[in-house]
């Protein structure tokens, strides 16, 4: 094994500056939420929650997940109905491209909400904290609705 | 008589375009007016609604029980938490603009996922959407055979976590007039108005021999 060379740590070196840098223009602060509600279910089923992602950053904003102590596990899922079937799938990541925005909305990109801690009732705020791709969280909040809201 | 050439040729195609213009509007003399729907007609293409299950109550119940309804007829399951609740509080919505005149339709709600929609869950499923929404549920071969009776279809498939498993489902929506007669095909993407105007003609209509 041969020691690091002189440009090989100024290469790492380089890398942790620009990550450094890339932090202070963290993904969740260049999006912004809006319309954020849940459509709550009975009983222990889970239920879809929905958000508009507006990203006014020059990068894109990579959308991971989200959590909240309301619910045990959230995931992010897409329907897809294109085929005259319903589907469901679950994804990894959803991007927000720079200067552009993505609705989570019924029939498409949603969070489906788990096992909730108590019985989330409409009218109620429950905040879900939303995770980007650099770790970065935005801490939203989503109005219950009842099941049957137009 | 001897026509010309030309004239000679285009004789035949008239004649028989002639008939068949007359043929047809005898024909909708002795029939009844076509009525103007917007959303599918399957008139006369799928069998009248049958089928042998059990009903969020926990009761047993076939098909000569919604006689005298205009069914609505749609397969989900409750752990679908963004289409079908979408799909169901649109027909909530469509039925309270029709009024009081709703209270003659029933949205049948069939689950292709009966191991765990038990009728009380399914209960409290389609009550949250609307009072005339019936979940129904039973043998799984009870369920296949009314899927495949509407070519309906659904799969079951291993999810990514232990022991959860995703579901596909037809999004269809079948209508029914109040004898049971197939009638009428929607997507959920069908509008609003489009399905109050032909719900409210179907239950104007009452039930046809």
């Amino acid at each position: 094994m041969t020691r690091p060379t002189t440009p090989v740590l100024l290469a790492a070196l380089l890398t942790g500056l620009l990550t450094a840098g890339g932090a202070l223009a963290a993904q969740a602060d260049q999006v912004r939420a809006s319309q954020a509600w849940i459509r709550v279910l009975p009983d222990a089923l889970p239920a879809a929650g929905y958000v508009t992602l507006r990203n006014d950053g020059e990068q894109p904003a990579i959308l991971r997940g989200a959590s909240s102590p309301a619910y045990a596990q959230i995931m992010l899922h897409r329907s897809d109905t294109s085929s005259g079937m319903s589907h469901m799938s679950m994804l990894d990541r959803l991007a927000i491209p720079a200067h552009g925005q993505v609705a989570l909305a019924p029939a498409g990109y949603h969070l489906m909400l788990m096992d909730a801690a108590t019985p989330v009732k409409a009218g109620q705020t429950v905040t879900l904290t939303l995770r980007f791709d650099d770790g970065s969280t935005l801490a939203t909040d989503f109005l219950a609705k009842p099941a049957n809201a137009q | 008589m001897t026509l010309p050439r030309v004239r000679r040729r285009l004789l035949l195609p008239l004649l028989l375009a002639v008939t068949l213009v007359a043929g047809l509007a005898l024909g909708a003399c002795h029939r009844d007016e076509p009525l103007p729907w917007r959303l599918t007609n399957i008139g006369g293409h799928m069998p009248d609604l049958a089928f042998r299950l059990t009903d969020d109550g926990g009761k047993p119940v076939t098909a000569a029980d919604y006689r005298g309804k205009v069914v609505l007829l749609y397969f989900g399951y409750t752990h679908c938490p963004d289409v079908c609740p979408l799909t169901l509080a649109h027909l909530h919505g469509v039925l309270q603009r029709l009024g009081a005149k709703a209270d003659d339709a029933r949205i049948l709600f069939v689950s292709v996922d009966p191991a765990r929609d038990t009728p009380a869950v399914l209960h409290a499923y389609v009550n949250a959407f609307d009072k005339r929404a019936v979940g129904l549920t039973g043998a799984p071969g009870a369920i296949e055979a009314l899927s495949k009776r509407y070519r309906s279809a659904f799969t079951r498939e291993p999810g990514s976590a232990d022991g959860s498993y995703e579901v596909s489902h037809s999004s269809a929506i079948y209508l029914f007039d109040q004898a049971g007669h197939a009638r009428l095909l929607a997507t959920p993407a069908a509008s609003s108005d489009d399905l109050v105007h032909d719900l409210s003609l179907l239950l104007d209509t009452g039930a046809r021999p």
